[in-house]
């Protein structure tokens, strides 16, 4: 009981501890250079299909048979969902392994802070 | 309507209100009203988010839009899926960390602050007030059509259908009528896709070609251009949609279901996976009617195109593949409104009145009782709605509905996960510039004003974007910069928490 009380202590772990910290920022930057290009990617791609067929007629030449491109680009937009999708969980999975290291990392720090 | 028919809808009301029985049971907390105890899997909040997702407007509306206008009415289906990469990558994971019941909760995690948490409760209520009559007033249409029984008798059904699965099912029950249609939709849209496929000998670029005779459109129905010719209002609308699914009260909520971040990932990739499968078949439902029912025949039974889907049906199956199809769409709608009742409930009882008027200083009792008065409240305001507005054209309001998420919910989402300077002021600037940018600029829009009468009121609209997302969008982004480098408080340490919560999942009080 005395121990937990400690815990108030000058000593005790914050979240700007946490944040500051190696891992935490290791994590953040991963992420963050994951999730950023693949979402400009994504809507970049997205919206280069109403633009085009709002402002061209390009993609109106047939591409495979009677199929023109169009129809082409928008099936591709839901290859790269699909695609996108799973490769995100693939990350995730990273991740979740370098943010349960993080909240290890600083329960042991507050486990020594209060057993001091 | 047929015996057949008849049997359709009796066994699928009955087995939803078996579900709600079994659920009701299941349903003593707050918790469980709001969330069915976090309790879902991936699978079942999966299919559950696609069920939520795919209301009338998409089954009906799109195959409509398709049979109708070729490519064009196919730019919906692209929106409504590549929104799901928002979802996922953007807000899913941050939003099920910190959030607990309500979109206002997960903003209230940073900031404690009651005039976040009315502007967030408001916004959720316009937008759950406009889908919701949109979704009542085309049900009734639809069921009217189907049953031929008349408009104030359907809407009264499916009033008080939705009403029964919150009241003593809340999520639970919910969660279970949004699976049974997913199923259910999937079956009859699959049946009819083969059907069709069969038709054209199994051969895509046969149907294609095919497809370029057998409109009145000739070649160009496979064009795009017969449906948007204003450029920025096609853009604007495909803004609206791309981002307004991760701004939606309704599908935001269903994050809440699942216990972890990690849950809450595999139930939008099964999300994505199901609706993207749907979306991709939308496109054999509205060749198919267009090659089989024809536009005339469509035009004649509903003028925007919504009985494409069953009259195909009809063609293809018989009678009794129309009265299965038909049922469906009757499940859809049920599972679509139940879910708004849910999120608008939760807005009026655990926002407005649990978290600011009784200060979160409520019983478990109080809460299920407010939760219950809410639900009841929010579906009789919205049945009175719909009645008032049978003869209203209210398709525009599904993309209004997301241009509002994505301009008043999406742009404080997003700064409140990710912008570290983010502030009290920002938060509330961001949402009231989203949320009064919209509605504005829809109220002098084409939707409203038109000259010829065919809007609400006749007049001449001040701007010719019958959907304002590329004008409202960065309005509210732009609102919750300029209100928060106006305001000089910001609180690191408050930021400093909610980034280790939304990246990590931790959960516990340091």
């Amino acid at each position: 009981m005395e121990s937990k009380k400690l815990s108030t202590s000058p000593d005790k772990v914050t979240y700007e501890q946490i944040t500051e910290s190696t891992k935490f920022k290791d994590l953040v930057r991963k992420k963050t250079k994951f999730i950023v290009p693949i979402s400009a990617f994504f809507l970049i791609f997205y919206f280069l299909l109403p633009v085009l067929t709002s402002y061209s007629t390009i993609l109106n030449a047939p591409a495979i048979g009677d199929i023109s491109w169009v129809w082409v680009f928008a099936f591709a937009q839901f290859i790269m969902t699909w695609t996108l999708c799973m490769l995100y969980v693939r990350k995730a999975n990273q991740f979740d392994g370098m943010a349960d290291e993080v909240i290890e990392e600083f329960k042991l720090k507050e486990r020594g802070d209060r057993s001091l | 309507m047929s015996a057949i028919g008849l049997i359709f809808f009796v066994v699928i009301v009955g087995l939803t209100l078996v579900v709600t029985y079994f659920a009701a049971k299941r349903t003593n907390t707050a918790s469980e009203f709001y969330t069915a105890g976090g309790g879902l899997t991936g699978w079942q909040n999966g299919l559950a988010i696609a069920g939520d997702y795919l209301s009338a407007a998409s089954f009906l509306g799109i195959a409509g839009a398709i049979a109708l206008f070729g490519f064009d009415g196919f730019f919906y289906s692209l929106g409504y899926l590549v929104a799901y990469l928002v979802v996922l990558y953007l807000v899913a994971e941050p939003l099920r960390n910190l959030g607990k019941y309500t979109l206002a909760d997960m903003i209230n995690a940073r900031f404690e602050q009651k005039k976040i948490r009315a502007a967030a409760a408001l916004s959720t209520i316009t937008i759950v007030i406009f889908y919701m009559i949109a979704q009542l007033v085309g049900a009734g249409a639809l069921i009217q059509l189907l049953l031929g029984i008349d408009y104030w008798i359907a809407v009264l059904i499916v009033g008080v259908m939705m009403t029964i699965y919150v009241l003593f099912g809340g999520m639970t029950a919910t969660s279970w009528v949004q699976i049974i249609k997913a199923v259910l939709l999937m079956i009859g849209t699959v049946i009819i896709s083969v059907l069709v496929l069969s038709k054209f000998n199994f051969n895509i670029f046969y149907m294609f070609s095919e497809m370029k005779t057998a409109t009145p459109h000739g070649e160009s129905f496979l064009n795009p251009g017969l449906k948007y010719t204003n450029s920025l209002d096609t853009i604007s609308m495909m803004i609206a949609l791309v981002l307004g699914t991760a701004g939606l009260p309704h599908i935001l909520m269903r994050f809440f279901t699942v216990k972890d971040a990690k849950t809450a990932r595999s139930s939008v990739v099964v999300a994505t996976w199901v609706v993207g499968i749907f979306y991709i078949l939308t496109i054999f439902l509205g060749f198919g009617a267009a090659a089989f029912v024809g536009s005339t025949d469509i035009m004649a039974a509903n003028e925007a195109g919504n009985m494409a889907a069953p009259l195909l049906a009809q063609a293809l199956g018989g009678d009794i593949l129309m009265s299965f199809v038909s049922a469906v769409a009757f499940a859809t709608i049920l599972a679509v409104v139940a879910g708004l009742v849910l999120s608008g409930a939760s807005a009026f009882a655990h926002d407005i009145y649990g978290q600011i008027i009784k200060k979160g200083k409520i019983t478990e009792r109080e809460q299920m009782l407010a939760a219950r008065y809410a639900s009841i409240s929010v579906a009789v305001f919205s049945i009175l709605l719909a009645l008032f507005a049978q003869n209203m054209n209210v398709a525009f309001l599904v993309s209004l509905a997301f241009c509002v998420a994505a301009s008043a919910n999406l742009p404080v989402i997003l700064y409140t996960i990710y912008w570290k300077r983010f502030n009290t002021t920002g938060a509330v600037t961001a949402i009231f510039t989203g949320l009064i940018s919209a509605l504005v600029l829809v109220a002098i829009s084409p939707n409203v004003f038109s000259p010829e009468g065919t809007a609400i009121f006749v007049g001449t609209p001040l701007i010719s974007l019958t959907n304002p997302a590329i004008i409202s969008v960065p309005l509210g982004f732009f609102g919750g910069y300029v209100g928060t480098v106006l305001s000089s408080k910001a609180d690191a340490q408050k930021y400093a928490e909610v980034a280790v919560k939304a990246n990590t999942g931790f959960k516990g009080k340091l």
